[in-house]
């Protein structure tokens, strides 16, 4: 015990004296999470939009001022003709134009509809998506109320309750997915990266011929990372839950138990690609385009899974980031405890032996 | 017991497939020996020291190293063994000091004799002003009397030495050999293996290995009687010629 506790001092030498190993540790996930809670956000706010109205009356007028007073959007240019459209889209600022059809006020009241046309800037299609709907949804909200006066006989008029999440926040999305990424990170490359080093400086192999056993040497190796990735989980969710208002609906302590089996998962992978990795070079760019970009890209982090093609979804099985960021998820937003939540650990935990059973025979044969 | 030799090496043979790297050696080395295992590159001189000192397994043959089999009992020849290897055997990162703490420490030494012996260290190679430096900032000789005396923290019967001068300066060489001599007239028996073949002049005896076999073995002076020739340079080209 005394013999371990030497290594794990050691270990932590090497970490806090690395200057880029601590700010790769704990310089990212709190920029990560800043970053993607106030910056990567499908909301918008203060879209330039411009207008071209061919009918200029009272009513177009109207509904000019209700989008001005709206925070999504400012009017930064009035158009003249449809020429226009193109070039002021091309110098990039506007993003959406609205046209109205000449006679726009005789049309709505003698036939009873108007022309109206939203065009968007596609470039960036999230916005361009989201900008319609604002707009629509304003059009919508102009046209309910000069209808106030009048009943329709038939009407369906769909309530919308969006559970868990109500005001579709994204950043609720983000801290899950971040936390995911870092604790990945943290874990595998951190840890595959330190074990390859030795190997690389030869010191690997004067600890092998020291009475220390090949697995005390590894848990020596990966025991400061379980800490700092425990460390790097808890700062996350206090971001979430301080700066971005993120709810723990569920027990904290079933998010701090499957926190760390995914933290072991990991570790498990870290410990596997330094079986299979000479070089810390190695070692970096297999945990790189082996863990992190399927990590972020196939976990359901980003895109979802269930709009994935049925290949990806079936590989998307085999990454422990979606059976955590489920439970996650599970946990925070929606406070389901273990009764529902079992199998995704059982999952984790069956990923963990598999890594450490594989991990232990490679081992072996290299030791031969 | 008492009269068993620090190294007995009997057909010991290691295969890596079809390759036959170590080719069934056979040899002894006294206690309190210097002994020079010489090889050009891939002769197969490492691959036999990796299975003497327990982390290659041989394929075939014998091997017992202060006294314990190293196929059965491991663990005791890694405790009575030291080592360094050619790759630098210090972490860079860490201080003379921690570098010190920390090796004695895996090997089980209790604080109260890890303090005296960093004391001892220190004062022996003269780095008061350098203990608490990060090793990263020594020249390379003194890293490697460093490295040479933290594998010997423990009090090994014997040290093996993988190339352990190289890249370093005569003078260094010279004073490392003086530390070398010093341990070995202690009762510690060296296994030292070197392309320097003026170090080899320094060994009790010498092996020569060619091939994956022990081409030559006795005192560098009866080796260089028997092929006629003025150095242990000339001993080894003419052998090595001799395989081609």
């Amino acid at each position: 015990m005394k013999r371990f506790r030497g290594f794990v001092i050691k270990e932590f030498y090497h970490i806090f004296r690395d200057k880029r190993t601590l700010v790769i540790l704990f310089g990212m996930p709190i920029v990560q999470i800043l970053l993607f809670g106030y910056a990567v956000t499908n909301e918008i706010n203060n879209v330039d939009l411009a207008i071209l109205d061919k009918s200029k009356d009272a009513e177009t007028q109207k509904i000019i001022h209700d989008i001005a007073a709206s925070k999504y959007f400012k009017i930064s240019d009035i158009l003249e003709d449809e020429g226009q459209i193109e070039a002021i889209f091309k110098k990039g600022k506007v993003k959406a134009v609205l046209v109205f059809a000449p006679n726009f006020d005789k049309d709505l009241i003698t036939n009873g509809s108007a022309g109206v046309q939203i065009v968007t800037d596609a470039t960036e299609p999230n916005v361009a998506n989201s900008v319609s709907n604002y707009l629509s949804s304003i059009l919508q909200k102009y046209q309910t109320d000069i209808n106030k006066a009048i009943t329709i006989p038939y009407q369906i008029v769909p309530e919308t309750k969006m559970y868990y999440n109500p005001e579709l926040k994204s950043v609720f999305m983000f801290v899950p997915g971040i936390m995911t990424v870092i604790l990945m990170l943290v874990s595998a490359i951190m840890t595959s990266i330190s074990i390859t080093r030795e190997k690389e400086m030869g010191t690997m192999e004067i600890l092998l011929v020291s009475p220390l056993k090949p697995h005390q040497v590894i848990l020596g190796k990966v025991f400061p990372y379980v800490f700092l990735a425990i460390i790097n989980a808890i700062v996350i969710l206090a971001l979430g839950f301080f700066v971005f208002k993120m709810p723990v609906q569920g027990s904290y302590f079933l998010l701090a138990l499957e926190s760390i089996l995914f933290i072991f998962s990991a570790l498990s992978l870290g410990i596997l690609i330094s079986t299979i990795s000479e070089t810390q070079q190695t070692a970096m760019m297999t945990s790189l385009m082996g863990l992190m970009l399927p990590t972020i890209l196939l976990s359901g982090f980003i895109f979802p899974i269930s709009s994935m093609p049925v290949a990806l979804q079936v590989i998307s099985n085999i990454i422990p980031a979606k059976w955590f960021i489920i439970l996650i998820k599970g946990i925070l937003l929606k406070g389901v405890g273990i009764v529902v939540l079992w199998k995704e650990t059982v999952v984790l935990l069956f990923m963990i032996l598999l890594f450490i059973g594989v991990s232990i025979k490679k081992y072996k044969i290299r030791l031969e | 017991m008492k009269n068993d030799p620090a190294i007995h090496v009997e057909n010991l043979t290691k295969m890596f497939g079809d390759f036959t790297a170590v080719n069934s050696i056979s040899f002894q080395v006294g206690k309190g020996e210097v002994f020079g295992f010489l090889g050009a590159n891939g002769a197969g001189k490492t691959t036999a020291m990796k299975m003497l000192i327990g982390i290659s397994k041989p394929t075939s043959g014998q091997a017992r190293v202060a006294g314990f089999n190293v196929r059965t009992h491991a663990e005791e020849v890694k405790n009575s063994i030291g080592y360094m290897s050619q790759k630098f055997s210090l972490y860079n990162d860490l201080t003379i000091k921690e570098n010190i703490v920390f090796f004695g420490g895996i090997y089980g030494l209790p604080k109260s004799v890890l303090k005296e012996k960093t004391q001892a260290l220190v004062d022996e190679l003269g780095l008061h002003d350098h203990a608490d430096a990060l090793v990263r900032s020594l020249p390379l000789g003194w890293k490697q009397k460093v490295a040479f005396s933290v594998a010997l923290l423990h009090n090994p019967k014997i040290i093996f030495l993988d190339e352990p001068t190289g890249g370093v300066d005569p003078i260094t060489r010279r004073q490392f050999w003086e530390m070398i001599y010093r341990e070995a007239s202690k009762g510690v028996t060296i296994f030292v293996t070197t392309h320097y073949m003026d170090e080899a002049e320094y060994c009790d005896r010498v092996s020569i290995m060619v091939e994956g076999n022990i081409e030559a073995l006795d005192t560098p002076n009866k080796l260089k009687e028997r092929y006629q020739v003025g150095s242990m340079n000339e001993v080894f080209l003419k052998l090595a010629r001799n395989i081609e």
